[in-house]
């Protein structure tokens, strides 16, 4: 474990000019980056820079912007796939976040290979957007959808996933870490467990790319989706790894553009993975910013930011559970920093209402996990979702705001 | 009173509070010591389909005018209704589909009436003016 000093977690809130706003004249405090996450000044100037230096629209033109914009798009690619330690740049495709990047596989991949009769598996632990794209696959196709169940502690049931892989399980579709409960799922087991019956997996990692490095390689999933407003990155900007042996036999999902190889009214062929992919401009200026998110995150670098959230998920577990009548929602020893919580005797509506007046944010909600509340027989939590900038004292803070919740509730 | 007395009225009280924790306080109180609903009213076919807490409105039409109850989970929003109910309970349709809603926002509300914030406050208040307009129909074809 390394040390870290006060003034290197200063400095590195300096990064961050939303962090020093106040909200109702308090100092903003913000636990909901589970959300999404607050942004850099390097990922705020490079989205600026590009507007106003360097805009053309990429892979059409001879011009020098034109040329210059395709390199400068490209080589995000290249640093995202040697981010995720993908074989090759081309198994990368932008998206505009997770949620489009399962989708796209929703579609593409069960276009080909799903059959009436046959099975896709997904989990009560799942944000919808990993569930509801297969459900509706398996509407189109006459197939079935299975269900992984979630034990008390918030983690996947494995022996049940276990039972449910079969011969005809054309898709495995979990999320890495859960964005309700914080719950890390042992993906690199579920997948070997998953290969040995010959099912591919689907990994959601809107959540795990943030908290700790991944290598698609060594996890050997299939498909790995991602959003960069959850990595400190550009909303509206995001990706989805494939190995080349599946993308290359999918169906394109959306057509025209740069997607396109030759079109004659009788005919059009396809370009080649990823463009085959990636239909209409791309959102140039956002991919520069989440190429800056990326340079900023290995700055920054795994160790500062694993030290700092394992201390921040122990401190504010440990203080919260001090307080009378808290309820943690997701208690895995594998856990992200995210708590999922409930005050006996207030709803969670109420709590968020009056965290917020004091310039704390929290969400409240179901956090689209209507399934996991319905296993766990709540309604919603109290979520909060902290990122390495955070502070031991913002925890203090929010602890208090519970207290003073409690008293004008009592 | 009518309508616009009400909301005057409503604005005054608010106005005794130069603190928002007052404020919510007193929102808290009416949402507490106030029976809004009848049990056998919290049916699903009064519930207002909001993401954060949930809200049952339910309406009796009698001699030309229309009376409102509600209830929800969270005090706050229970409180909010109570607002609602004291300023539209006891009136016309067309005195309801005329009013304005503007109150909220005059209190320092107006968080509440973002449709982002779910609360079924936007939802209670569209219900609250469709029931109206449908009174209102129905008396016309009478």
């Amino acid at each position: 474990m390394i040390e870290i000093s006060e003034i290197k977690i200063q400095s590195v809130r300096d990064d961050f000019p939303i962090l020093s706003r106040t909200i109702y004249g308090k100092p903003l405090v913000y636990f909901d980056n589970a959300a999404t996450t607050q942004k850099p000044n390097a990922v705020i100037d490079a989205i600026s820079n590009y507007y106003r230096n360097d805009n053309a629209n990429v892979h059409r033109g001879v011009h020098y912007l034109s040329q210059y914009a395709t390199g400068a798009f490209e080589e995000v690619r290249k640093r995202i796939a040697d981010f995720i330690h993908a074989g090759t740049p081309n198994e990368i495709i932008f998206t505009r976040g997770a949620t489009e990047a399962i989708n796209l596989v929703a579609w593409s991949y069960c276009e080909t290979f799903l059959h009436a009769g046959d099975e896709i598996i997904v989990s009560a632990l799942d944000h919808h957007s990993n569930i509801v794209p297969w459900q509706a696959a398996c509407e189109r196709k006459g197939a079935q959808l299975k269900v992984i169940p979630v034990t008390p502690e918030g983690e996947l049931d494995l022996e049940v996933l276990n039972s449910l892989l079969n011969s005809r399980t054309k898709m495995l579709a979990i999320s890495h870490i859960s964005n309700t409960l914080g719950t890390i799922n042992p993906v690199a087991d579920i997948v070997a467990m998953a290969h040995a019956k010959g099912v591919p997996v689907f990994i959601d990692g809107a959540q795990g790319l943030s908290h700790g490095p991944v290598n698609v390689q060594e996890t050997d999933c299939d498909f790995y989706a991602f959003s960069a407003h959850k990595m400190y990155g550009p909303m509206g900007i995001g990706g989805l790894y494939g190995k080349t042996v599946w993308l290359e036999k999918m169906q394109p999902y959306q057509l025209g553009g740069e997607m396109i190889d030759k079109v004659t009214f009788a005919k059009t062929t396809f370009n080649e993975i990823p463009y085959k992919f990636e239909a209409g401009t791309p959102n140039v200026a956002d991919v520069m910013g989440f190429g800056a998110a990326i340079s900023y995150l290995e700055t920054i670098g795994w160790d500062f930011i694993i030290t700092r959230e394992n201390d921040l998920l122990q401190y504010a577990t440990a203080r919260l559970s001090e307080i009378e009548g808290i309820k943690i929602i997701g208690t895995s020893p594998q856990k992200a920093a995210i708590i999922s919580f409930l005050i006996e005797g207030i709803h969670f509506f109420d709590a968020g209402t009056i965290l917020d007046h004091m310039g704390i944010a929290v969400r409240t909600g179901n956090h689209c996990t209507q399934p996991l509340m319905e296993v766990l027989g709540i309604s919603g939590t109290l979520r909060a979702s902290m990122a390495f900038y955070n502070t031991r004292q913002e925890i203090d803070k929010l602890v208090d705001g519970i207290h003073r919740v409690k008293t004008l509730f009592a | 009173m009518t309508i616009n007395e009400t909301v005057d009225q409503i604005i005054k009280e608010f106005n005794l509070f130069d603190d928002w924790m007052d404020k919510y306080n007193y929102l808290i109180e009416m949402g507490r010591s106030v029976p809004l609903i009848d049990e056998t009213q919290k049916t699903d076919s009064n519930l207002i389909v909001g993401c954060q807490s949930r809200v049952w409105l339910s309406s009796e039409y009698k001699d030309g005018i229309i009376y409102f109850t509600a209830d929800s989970d969270a005090v706050i929003t229970k409180g909010i209704a109570y607002l609602l109910i004291r300023v539209f309970s006891g009136h016309t349709p067309t005195e309801i589909v005329g009013a304005e809603t503007t109150f909220l926002d005059m209190i320092g509300l107006k968080e509440h009436l973002s449709p982002t914030r779910s609360n079924g406050l936007l939802s209670m208040v569209k219900q609250i003016k469709l029931y109206a307009l449908a009174y209102q129909v129905k008396e016309k074809n009478s």
